[in-house]
């Protein structure tokens, strides 16, 4: 998130687009009900399902998947013929030949082209636009219904342009607020867990980056930026890819096309897995590591508006499962290196020496509240919304963004759009919620199909239906809704027994390698 | 500003009630429908007091400190007014305090505590109220309700999922859900808001009813291990067991002001689970087999130089882990570019 948690009063419109908030960030959806019920802020919801936020919205409307940016140039459309624009923001904060090519991009784009496209009446997208840009300052909140698209990259430019457009950046209330998904999904980004760069995104390819921290480990480094693990998992279907290493993660439920990545996992030499449960990963493995929870654990999580909180240790873990940390201390130092860690704040100081956004931060000024990064000294408070007065880069970039079809779209076979995600009950794979027998007692398997589709199939609730794509069918219960709209169904990727990711296309973004779990083809039928 | 309270000159803040400043101040007033999250309800009358220049008796939660006020908050009218009030709370419920979840940390007790009650003066007649057992972890037991309205106020305006009223009228009136179902068959998310907020023990966690007490139990400020958005829980440990019995939202921390959803609350199970991986496992011919530390790490260390050697480093993919630590995903990442020599690491950001 470019503001924070707290800024969601400070809002007087909050766009929500691409996240079902109440079921996937529930006390983030508590404060913007907050700021609704208290008459601070009033909220947009597109989104295909009606979610709940829907029914405390100004302004709701369903578009079909996969058709965002579409719409966000449509309400850009508007804007700039109304002249709602932040003309004084555009001026000293963005690049012009950018904004000159946006406005170029989204001249075709009227209420009545983007209707046809994604279904929302034009005269709810004027509404839309109206509201949004006449706005003092305006929040767009997202999850994964804007990334895990083959436009996702696109998807998210769209918000930054939109936002830039309007002068919602470095302003309170403002921002482009991607709500992130797990614990430390932020911290791991933060860290390096990603193949081209280290700490606090310095890139692997960049020479200096490369020379400060070979300075500072010792060790020469390889420059060449790794694999995203989508392509990875091809590669090692391809017997390209060797061993793989997977701690704390179970992508044979996780990764798109579970048959294929089934494959992939079995065709490798070495299989090593780090978790807290034999997954359905570590079963595949050759070797697997005991670790431990984060009830057991000292360390720290960097949620999704940038917050740095410590983890303080409140069980023993069983047996002789170790902290993650000690166990890569086991293996570099049998590997020939000399690390020397004797608690988790040792780590982190050394994350401080090389990492410029966390350098102020020490366990002593985190404490009970935590420090949003950048905190680059002792000194600094924190950065709890990014952008005032100017971007890291100095001026902003609009791009223009030309609407892409998703890859795969219903046809005669198939002529539902299938769309994957979370409910409020369970987390990711499972491998936490699934644990608890009252969770599982509340919410199981389960296809969200709409009132129509069911009747034309022929099922009542509960009964079993059958959800086929071109890789592969499940068979669950129906859970028929009037919140779906009629030709989509919606599969809860958290269930082994009916694994919503034998169905998803593993087609990807072209930069981001994400795979476009939120559209895809289905047929339905009664089973 | 400057006011007197019991002959003590305090500083107030602008905006303050009575009952805050007090508060703030070391002064106790017994008090039951207010708490600090969602304000003043005016409801319970527990914390009346005397102010000068006013007539009758006051409630502290409700009227603002004024520069110069005068305030008694134990004298002989206003504690034979508190008084009164909770002695009609304890006759109108079945308060028994024994094996209640909520001995210890009950604000009815401190109360009749505070006001030397021991037991009520008048016999209500008989009280059996049904309890709510239907919900997979929260437990109501209207006996011990005093209807003082935090848990609706919490529902409704706290975390908004407008499940909780006020059902019925005058004597009959309860706190329902929806309208009028069971707990468990209502649309309550259980998020446990109303748990957190009760002030006694009519609405507590029920898998944890008779595994430890207050003072019992560790508490340990952490991180919930779910979404991203970072809510600070309260463990609450029985170090002898060493399983955690509940969880509290951190009423003060900034990001989630004390609420959590179902999973943060009450969704703890997998630490203390039977299934938890306790030693290194190596799999021979096809079945896994248990292994010591030193076994297992000499063949990951022996394998992946192996595979180095003979494939390079770039055919070694590390998947990081998107639910540890900032502190291990640095070693984590640090292993493969160092040791390994690769930058194929990755996690599950996008999945």
């Amino acid at each position: 998130m470019t503001n924070d948690i707290n800024g969601i009063k400070s809002s007087d419109v909050a766009l929500i687009i691409g996240s079902d908030t109440t079921e996937a960030h529930p006390v983030i959806s508590a404060r913007l009900k907050q700021a609704v019920i208290e008459g601070k802020t009033k909220l947009i919801v597109i989104d295909p399902k009606k979610i709940k936020l829907a029914d405390f919205a100004a302004i709701y409307a369903s578009q079909r998947p996969g058709t965002d940016v579409a719409v966000m140039n449509g309400m850009m459309h508007i804007i700039l013929k109304n002249g709602w624009e932040d003309k004084e923001f555009i001026a000293n904060r963005v690049e012009p030949e950018g904004f000159e090519a946006l406005k170029k991009e989204v001249e075709k784009f009227t209420p009545e082209y983007v209707e046809k496209i994604s279904g929302i009446p034009a005269k709810t997208l004027e509404e839309i636009a109206e509201l949004f840009g006449k706005a003092k300052a305006a929040a767009i909140y997202y999850a994964m219904g804007i990334t895990q698209h083959t436009t996702g990259v696109d998807n998210v430019k769209s918000t930054a342009n939109l936002q830039m457009l309007c002068g919602n950046m470095g302003i309170p209330g403002g921002g482009v607020n991607p709500l992130r998904g797990q614990s430390n999904v932020q911290g791991a980004c933060d860290m390096g867990g990603l193949p081209n760069v280290y700490t606090a995104y310095q890139q692997v390819a960049n020479a200096d980056a490369q020379a400060k921290m070979e300075n500072y480990w010792k060790v020469k480094l390889n420059n060449k930026p790794g694999k995203p693990m989508t392509v990875a998992f091809d590669d090692a279907y391809e017997g390209k890819m060797k061993a793989f290493y997977i701690m704390g993660e179970n992508p044979m439920i996780s990764d798109p096309d579970l048959h294929h990545a089934e494959e992939a996992l079995k065709k490798l030499e070495f299989l090593v897995v780090e978790d807290i449960f034999m997954t359905e990963t570590a079963k595949f493995a050759h070797v697997v590591l005991p670790a431990s929870t984060y009830a057991e654990k000292e360390g720290t999580f960097s949620n999704t508006e940038r917050r740095v909180q410590k983890l303080n240790p409140a069980v023993k873990a069983p047996g002789s499962a170790l902290h993650d940390w000690e166990i890569h201390q086991l293996i570099a130092n049998k590997m020939g290196l000399n690390w020397n860690y004797t608690k988790a704040e040792d780590i982190f100081n050394e994350i401080r020496a090389v990492t410029p956004s966390y350098a102020g931060m020490t366990y002593d000024r985190i404490g009970r509240y935590g420090l949003h990064w950048p905190c680059p000294t002792t000194e600094h408070p924190g950065t709890p919304v990014l952008h005032v007065g100017k971007f890291t880069k100095g001026l902003g970039t609009m791009f223009p963004i030309p609407f892409k079809d998703p890859a795969e779209l219903p046809d005669a076979e198939f002529p539902t759009y299938l769309t994957t995600g979370r409910i409020l009950q369970h987390f990711h794979t499972g491998t936490m919620s699934r644990k608890s027998e009252g969770l599982n007692n509340l919410a199981g398997p389960h296809v969200m199909i709409s009132v129509e589709d069911a009747e034309r199939i022929g099922v009542k609730n509960s009964e079993m239906v059958k959800v086929t794509t071109r890789r592969g069918s499940i068979t669950t219960k129906a859970f028929i809704t009037k919140r779906i709209p009629n030709g989509t169904a919606f599969v809860p990727f958290h269930f082994w027994e009916a694994p919503a990711n034998q169905l998803t296309n593993n087609a990807l973004d072209p930069i981001a390698k994400i795979p476009e779990y939120k559209v895809c083809a289905c047929k339905l039928e009664r089973a | 500003m400057k006011i007197t309270i019991n002959g003590k000159n305090i500083e107030a803040r602008e905006g303050q009630t009575i009952l805050q400043a007090a508060l703030a101040n070391g002064i106790y007033i017994p008090h039951l429908c207010y708490h600090e999250k969602i304000g003043a309800a005016g409801k319970c009358r527990a914390c009346v007091v005397e102010v000068e220049g006013m007539r009758g008796l006051q409630t502290s939660c409700s009227v603002m400190a004024k520069e110069d006020m005068v305030v008694n908050t134990c004298s002989q009218n206003a504690l034979n007014a508190q008084k009164l009030v909770i002695d009609l709370m304890l006759s109108s419920g079945t308060h028994d305090c024994l094996a209640c979840e909520q001995n210890g940390n009950c604000e009815l007790q401190d109360a009749a505590y505070f006001l030397g009650i021991e037991r009520p003066s008048v016999q209500y007649g008989e009280i059996n109220r049904e309890f709510d057992t239907s919900s997979e972890f929260v437990y109501v037991e209207r006996n011990k309700c005093i209807s003082c309205g935090r848990c609706v106020a919490a529902c409704n305006t706290t975390v908004v999922n407008q499940v909780l009223d006020f059902g019925h009228r005058g004597h009959h009136t309860e706190i329902v859900f929806d309208t009028d179902k069971k707990m468990g068959e209502s649309s309550c998310v259980q998020c446990g808001e109303c748990v957190q907020m009760c002030p006694v023990g009519a609405i507590v966690d029920k898998n944890a009813r008779g595994k430890g007490r207050l003072w019992d139990l560790k508490k340990v400020e952490t991180v919930c291990p779910y979404c991203g958005v970072g809510c600070k829980l309260e463990l609450h440990v029985n170090e002898k067991t060493n399983k955690i019995i509940k969880v509290r939202g951190v009423e003060d921390a900034p990001v989630n002001k004390g609420m959590l959803c179902v999973k943060g609350r009450y969704g703890f199970d997998f630490v203390g689970h039977p299934d938890r991986l306790t030693t290194p496992l190596i799999k021979e011919n096809g079945q896994f087999r248990e292994a010591s530390w030193e076994e297992a790490i000499a063949l990951v260390a022996s394998k992946m130089t192996e595979i180095k050697d003979k494939f390079g480093a770039d055919t070694i993919m590390g998947l990081a882990s998107a639910k540890v630590t900032n502190e291990e995903n640095y070693t984590f990442q640090k292993l493969f570019r160092t040791a390994i020599g690769t930058n194929n690491i990755d996690h599950c950001a996008r999945l």
